[in-house]
């Protein structure tokens, strides 16, 4: 690597910084996407909302705190991080991934609660009342909530390396970049949260 | 990171290499060897479409199965493994860092990374060759419910569905576009970050300009995509319903969700492509770039119409008509700025003094051919003649004649350009322009006849014509040989290219520093640069194309010539 690998930035915008605006650009479109062919089927199928009162608001409203949560122990980490203080940076940041880990445990319970009601992608019990369409409602549950959990978990493991990594002291302005991948993983719930969970 | 000098071995400096230069070259090695199949699959069906049923020398009996097989391959391969390394991420390796004036890319480990996954999409692509049932036959778009239930097992566990040829493909895509969105990233964050002082944004070069509107262009359109092959994807393996009516899903949703992808993507491999004539026609006429600002304005609002068109590929899908006329009119709104663009170059060699070079050559041979593809675009466009032509051999032809100048003239003519400087030997200037005149050649004898077979009903996806009177008579029968022997001789004529890189490897004269005599930075350096690109970091005076000024004594100043 030379020398001045470096000392070439002449822009205001950290690099880093700008990588992950654009990254995150990058996923909210992946996400918007996936939205906006749900919301399309949805306001073609009223009926929908009779299936999605099987999902629970309450575990739905548990995870939306959860991760409000752990988004501010993030920027909490993030300042701490500023005044060069990685202990409490990386406490904040454990704290953070607890949150994580909560959100998941959540999460699971959720599927499995569902899914031995039978509630899952080809739903045999939907198909024989003669209700078909309603499937496809678990299809887009399913695959939104999954690829946010996904990101969760991403989220978690960017986190738990940076953590390790700032542990000298060195490379402490990386942990602003998992917080904004954190929050962008905080945003997309707060679009999923409604659309699944109250709109009934 | 470490400071200071130290010895790089063979891998880190060839294979798992973080310079820019390196993997540069890497995805032109990878796209030019896909390129070869490629060119092998077209071969393989062109041979059977003129002459069903015969046994076909290197290959034998190609079954209809393996037809849709080989045509599905060839325009995934060409499109996905060739047009987007060849020209966005190779030319952007190579060009951004050089062209902007740094050392290096703003992430030069992700963009290892982002090779490292391409090479593996290639793979998978290729793998998918030997699974049970072969590589996926129902048409490089990958519509359902064709594609949501290609299995040739009725009731696939969840391993067969997962290893079929259309999950496969589905992988390789998604890889590939990762692979792509890595590199994107980096080539909008070096050239908003790490371009040399002084360069400021209207004097970066024209095709860094391009490139990077490609790339964000491209950013924009696959999201939706990438959702879409998810969906897809848990369709074949795990049957979800969003793709299958009987189940209250929408195979429409796939096309447009396809769609609004796929039609950026013919500006994302048509940008770079304008980007190389931008360079090279100004040097080789002696003449600033004709309009350089509007140019990128042109680019910058076809950039933002290319996102509102997509439906025209969907007029016979069932599509609204109201719908139809706003696809359209869209459609038909974007070839302006193009046809601007193409009016700036040709006003940019109005009366310049022209040098017949092979760059020049492939770059003059691109606006002619590309010049019959656009305007049979505008044809397609027109939702009424679109319902007439949809799925035939005039389709082919025409995007043969858009993809094919782009993709190889827009490569090649950067390859002769740029090879001095990156290699640092000369190319043979004779077996060049052999080169160009065959090629040019052998494309207009292979798809120029299609047109007529297109016209006269030629549907396109049918692997032996026998069977089809209005079409199985004269001439179309000729014209369809015609276009065998035009494909054979197109790729056999390749290897006159092979030939002059083999010589010029072994026995090349080392090339000058700036042999062409051309003003941007890549050739203030050395011919090849070393790691680091320049000694010091070049400041930046004066805007790209400053050619023939009056008052100096050289007809060129170079964009870091202090007066």
């Amino acid at each position: 690597m030379s020398n001045s690998s470096t000392t070439v930035d002449i822009r205001q915008t950290p690099q880093g910084r700008l990588g992950m605006w654009i990254l995150i650009a990058g996923e909210l479109i992946i996400f918007g996407g996936l939205i906006a062919c749900y919301l399309l089927n949805r306001i073609r199928y009223p009926e929908w909302g009779m299936e999605a009162v099987h999902t629970s608001t309450f575990f739905g409203a548990l995870n939306t705190a959860v991760l409000l949560l752990s988004s501010f122990t993030i920027v909490l980490a993030h300042t701490a991080a500023n005044n060069m203080k990685p202990r409490k940076a990386q406490m904040y940041m454990m704290l953070t991934i607890i949150g994580g880990l909560l959100f998941l445990v959540n999460k699971s319970i959720e599927y499995s609660r569902e899914i031995s009601e039978g509630l899952t992608f080809s739903s045999p019990k939907l198909v024989a009342s003669g209700k078909e369409v309603g499937s496809l409602f678990w299809s887009f549950y399913y695959i939104m909530t999954g690829l946010h959990a996904l990101h969760v978990v991403v989220g978690m493991t960017v986190i738990f390396i940076i953590m390790l990594q700032i542990r000298k002291g060195n490379n402490l302005h990386r942990v602003e970049l998992a917080g904004m991948y954190w929050h962008m993983v905080d945003l997309i719930w707060i679009f999923l949260f409604p659309l699944l969970y109250i709109a009934k | 990171m470490e400071n200071g000098q130290h010895q790089q071995s063979f891998i880190q400096k060839y294979i798992f290499s973080t310079d820019h230069k390196v993997i540069g070259m890497q995805y032109a090695i990878n796209g030019l060897l896909m390129a070869i199949a490629g060119g092998f699959l077209a071969y393989v069906f062109r041979y059977n479409l003129a002459f069903p049923g015969k046994d076909i020398p290197l290959f034998g009996q190609l079954s209809p199965m393996q037809y849709n097989t080989f045509i599905t391959n060839h325009g995934m391969i060409m499109v996905f493994w060739v047009g987007m390394p060849l020209l966005l991420s190779s030319l952007g390796n190579f060009l951004i860092p050089t062209m902007v004036g740094t050392d290096d890319m703003a992430f030069p480990t992700l963009n290892m990374l982002s090779f490292w996954i391409f090479f593996v999409s290639s793979i998978v692509l290729l793998l998918a060759f030997f699974v049970p049932g072969g590589a996926y036959g129902g048409g490089w778009t990958m519509y359902p419910p064709l594609s949501a239930n290609a299995y040739m097992n009725p009731n696939p566990d969840f391993f067969q569905a997962l290893f079929s040829g259309a999950s496969l493909m589905l992988l390789a895509v998604a890889l590939e576009f990762v692979a792509m969105l890595m590199g994107g990233i980096n080539f909008v964050v070096t050239t908003i970050n790490k371009r040399a002082k002084g360069m400021t944004a209207f004097r970066i070069p024209l095709i860094v300009w391009f490139i990077d509107i490609a790339s964000v262009i491209f950013m924009f359109a696959v999201g939706p995509l990438v959702a879409g092959a998810f969906m897809l994807l848990l369709d074949i393996t795990v049957g979800t319903g969003f793709f299958d009516a009987a189940r209250g899903g929408d195979p429409i949703l796939w096309q447009h969700l396809f769609w609004f992808f796929g039609h950026p993507e013919v500006y994302v491999l048509l940008l770079p492509s304008l980007g190389v004539l931008g360079e090279i026609l100004p040097v080789f006429s002696r003449k600033p770039l004709f309009a350089y600002k509007s140019i990128i304005y042109m680019a910058l609002f076809s950039a933002v119409l290319s996102v509102v068109v997509w439906a025209h590929h969907q007029f016979v899908s069932g599509i609204d008509p109201r719908m139809a006329t706003f696809f359209s009119i869209g459609t038909i709104i974007i070839s302006i700025p193009f046809a601007g663009i193409f009016l700036a170059f040709m006003a940019t060699l109005w009366g310049g003094s022209i040098k017949f070079t092979t760059p020049m050559l492939f770059a003059l041979g691109f606006i002619g051919l590309f010049l019959v593809g656009g305007l049979t675009g505008l044809f397609l466009g027109s939702n009424a003649f679109d319902i007439y032509a949809h799925d035939s051999y005039f389709v082919v032809a025409h995007f043969h004649y858009t993809l094919f100048p782009d993709i190889f003239f827009g490569f090649f003519a950067a390859f002769y350009y740029w090879f001095p400087k990156f290699v640092g030997k000369d190319l043979d200037k004779t077996l060049g322009k052999i080169h160009f005149w065959l090629t040019t050649i052998f494309f207009n004898l292979t798809f120029f006849l299609l047109f007529f077979n297109g016209l006269a009903g030629e549907h396109r996806r049918i692997n032996n014509y026998s069977f089809f009177g209005n079409v199985n008579k004269e001439p179309y029968t000729t014209f369809e040989k015609i276009c065998t022997v035009g494909a054979i001789l197109l790729i056999l004529s390749q290897f006159v290219f092979v030939i002059n890189l083999i010589k010029t490897l072994r026995s090349g004269k080392k090339a000058a520093k700036n042999p062409w005599n051309a003003t941007t930075l890549e050739w203030v350096t050395d011919s090849p640069p070393k790691h680091g690109n320049f000694d010091t970091f070049p400041v930046v005076y004066r805007g790209p194309y400053e050619y023939s000024v009056p008052g100096c004594n050289e007809d060129y100043l170079p964009q870091n010539q202090e007066n």
